[in-house]
């Protein structure tokens, strides 16, 4: 058996200097004629332990992480010179305890089936991996688009966008609409800040989510296939190019596909131009036409006119590549997982304040605790865990006492978050969350279109109320103001983003409010983030004199002499912070 | 709202050093196809790094596609610009995980080292100073991004070192 060396080189691994470690792991192969395959992969999830090399030999396999230029040299001389693993380094193997082991163990793999595991850029090695399998079993056992349909209604998959709604249906509506030109649309304009999954998806398995969708295409009898990808994937982009290129090579797109007389369907890729509201499916299509990436009302839904007019069925990226697996196992294979009214797994990007950031996938019905603590790792540093942030500016806080919530579309909408597209952000006691609240609507407030007066105005409205509350002159009533605009955005906008761009300030409303009363009423900032409302002091202990708050005072507001204890003057301090993040000493106190 | 993005008083700079001819294989690949727009522009600025008002004219005046629905289109998507911009694009991300683990502190170390505000281009035009919404990179928040390489687990004195080493590496 030949031994071979795998590196992780997606996005999140490559930032960790990963080309680094391939680029001398290649070298040292070269100069000292080493006998091994090496081999490229993406990420496997374990963001934080990125750089990752796995190296599979006759006694199994073993994944290294944090694996630098410099531990490469360690592990190549160590495990492939001398045949001795380095216990210490392995973070994930079938042969031993290693720390990793139930990060995986936990896992159920259906989306990210092939993500880490093999070469993106190789349409060999999706085949070996039953890639292109379900399309060639539906060829092959002449299965009607209806069966294929009618597997995905009862296979129980909903949309991974965030919408939730059932796929099978959605598919249902477009092949009803008769139409010599059809279409099928890959969301991929993945823009909530804080989610990386589709991301994660179209740079390890980009085959899986072209497969999901000539299936799709086979169901509605589209003709056409477009990917609207976000241009800040750049990697992404590059192999999903490379993906449609072999797939056109083997005549999986294209005239006659898989031998189906008349199923002619290409795919291309368009890259969107930076505009969040884009993800809301009339506001995308308008941008594929070369619009302004506005939304409209709706009916006539996509089914019926989409893309150029004609019927277009647009799904996210998750919920395409979630296709071949099902169609290969079968619907009660999938629906096995889950709960009753959501099936199958979900992934999430896990960030923020927890230990173990990256990518999960579990079956819908873990509790959220177990999402952070079993797979996360817990809080950073061991601070407390405070909320969880769901579903990204259209979301909410999730608090620490209802975090027994279940991830399923249902329980998550009852806590007044969204499950969105997986991303869970989590805060700690250091997290303030007005700030968080208002971090959101700034953010929905600079992406609204502008088309909808409530969403356009009041999300302004909004913010600044939010502003001043965090500058410390919150008035009585504002909290009553927030909650009278929020409602009247969420009843009078006319897509997805006005809808919900309310939802982080109600939530954390709702669950938080002695955080904004603390700000209102006392002026004072419990988390100690909101500078405007904090006391710059030196601590006298700590303090060693060594005037490098003083220089960079930008209000010489800090007096003192050299080796002396150094003073802040209260009156003339603006509260701007730059003491408290240049000084060595950790002499600077808040409160 | 979006249109806060557009900045009157530097929208659209002149661009009279550039050579046009050079839209010409973008107009043939594109003219007269639907949904071209965005196509369009797009090429433009990979070309010259911003659409400059010279550059929409001729795209104008050659697709036919008036100068309104253009610059409408241009100043709705945030990947279009409208002025020149450095040679080094620092992207600070502010996406949720980053703002959580103080992005803030990186952006204002920055401006304060260039003596930019957000979203500016230094006087020697070497650097311009941007905050995007999401990289991606979660778990190596807070993160920045310059040309191709991604910098992690930043502090704002870390950042401000990084950018003063690029500088100081242009200069030997």
């Amino acid at each position: 058996m030949v031994t071979t060396v795998t590196v992780g080189l997606g996005s999140c691994g490559i930032a960790a200097g990963a080309n680094k470690t391939y680029d001398k792991i290649k070298a040292l192969k070269e100069s000292d004629k080493l006998d091994f395959e090496l081999k490229k992969t993406s990420c496997v999830g374990m963001c934080y332990r990125e750089p990752l090399v796995e190296i599979t030999d006759e006694t199994g396999t073993y994944l290294y992480g944090e694996v630098d230029a410099d531990r490469a040299v360690e592990v190549i001389e160590k495990h492939i010179n001398q045949q001795d693993p380095i216990r210490d380094y392995i973070v994930y193997t079938d042969m031993f305890d290693a720390p990793e082991n139930d990060f995986i163990a936990a896992q159920v793999k259906i989306v990210l089936r092939n993500c880490g595991y093999m070469d993106p850029e190789s349409i060999e090695e999706y085949q070996s991996r039953d890639g292109y399998k379900a399309i060639k079993m539906i060829s092959e056992g002449k299965t009607s688009r209806e069966m294929v349909i009618d597997t995905i209604l009862k296979s129980g998959l909903r949309g991974r966008g965030g919408g939730g709604f059932p796929t099978g249906l959605k598919w249902k509506f477009a092949h009803a609409n008769k139409s010599a030109e059809k279409y099928v649309i890959c969301n991929a304009d993945e823009g909530d800040p804080g989610a990386f999954m589709d991301r994660s998806v179209l740079e390890g398995d980009p085959h899986s989510v072209l497969e999901g969708m000539i299936i799709a295409a086979y169901a509605i009898e589209a003709t056409g296939g477009v990917i609207y990808c976000r241009a800040e994937y750049p990697l992404a982009i590059k192999r999903l190019n490379i993906a449609i290129k072999q797939a056109h090579a083997k005549g999986y797109l294209g005239k006659n596909i898989f031998g189906i007389e008349g199923f002619n369907f290409d795919i291309y890729i368009k890259e969107g131009a930076g505009a969040f509201v884009c993800g809301e499916e009339t506001a995308l299509i308008a941008s594929i036409e070369g619009e302004r990436g506005m939304p409209r009302k709706r009916p006539p839904f996509p089914a019926v006119s989409g893309l150029w007019k004609k019927p277009t069925n647009i799904n996210n990226v998750e919920t395409f590549a979630n296709i071949p697996w099902i169609i290969i196992h079968g619907a009660e294979a999938y629906a096995k997982y889950g709960t009753e009214k959501s099936k199958g797994t979900k992934v999430f990007a896990l960030a923020g304040k927890v230990r173990h950031s990256g990518l999960v996938e579990v079956p819908m019905g873990m509790t959220i605790r177990d999402v952070i603590f079993k797979l996360g790792g817990g809080i950073k540093n061991d601070k407390k865990f405070k909320a969880v942030q769901m579903g990204g500016p259209s979301g909410g806080c999730i608090p620490e006492y209802l975090s027994d919530t279940i991830v399923d579309y249902d329980s998550v909408n009852a806590t007044g978050a969204i499950m969105g597209s997986g991303g869970m952000v989590v805060m700690d006691e250091t997290t303030c969350m007005v700030d968080v609240a208002k971090f959101f609507l700034d953010f929905t407030c600079k992406e609204s279109c502008g088309k909808c007066t409530f969403c356009r105005m009041g999300t302004k409205r909004m913010l600044e109320i939010l502003d001043r509350i965090t500058n410390g002159h919150g008035k009585e009533g504002d909290l009553e103001k927030l909650e009278e605009l929020a409602y009247q955005i969420k009843d009078n906008s006319l897509c997805g983003l006005g809808q919900t761009a309310p939802n982080p300030v109600l939530t954390t409303i709702r669950y938080f409010r002695d955080e904004y009363e603390a700000h209102i009423n006392h002026k004072k900032c419990p988390a100690k983030v909101c500078r405007p409302l904090l006391t710059y002091k030196v601590d006298e202990e700590k303090c060693t004199g060594c005037m490098v708050c003083l220089k960079n005072c930008p209000v010489k507001a800090i007096t003192g002499e050299r080796k002396q204890k150094h003073f802040i003057n209260q009156d003339i301090c603006t509260k701007c912070g730059v003491c408290f993040s240049k000084c060595k000493f950790e002499s600077i106190l808040l409160s | 709202m979006r249109i806060a993005r557009i900045n009157t008083s530097e929208t659209a700079a002149n661009g009279d050093e550039q050579d046009l001819r050079l839209l010409d294989p973008i107009i043939a690949k594109h003219k007269g196809k639907k949904g071209n727009l965005i196509p369009l522009l797009q090429g433009a600025q990979e070309l010259y790094g911003f659409i400059s008002k010279a550059a929409f004219d001729k795209l104008s005046r050659e697709t036919g596609i008036p100068l309104s629905d253009m610059f409408g289109v241009a100043t709705f998507y945030a990947q279009f610009r409208m002025s020149p911009v450095g040679k080094n694009i620092i992207k600070v991300c502010h996406g949720t995980a980053c703002h959580v683990q103080n992005a803030v502190e990186i952006t204002e170390s920055l401006e304060e080292m260039l003596k930019v505000k957000d979203g500016e281009t230094t006087e020697d035009r070497f650097f311009t100073l941007e905050s995007v919404a999401c990289l991606g990179c979660c778990s190596l928040a807070p993160v920045m991004m310059i040309g191709d390489q991604t910098y992690g687990k930043l502090t704002g004195n870390e950042a401000v070192k990084i950018v003063k080493n690029i500088r100081l590496a242009d200069k030997n």
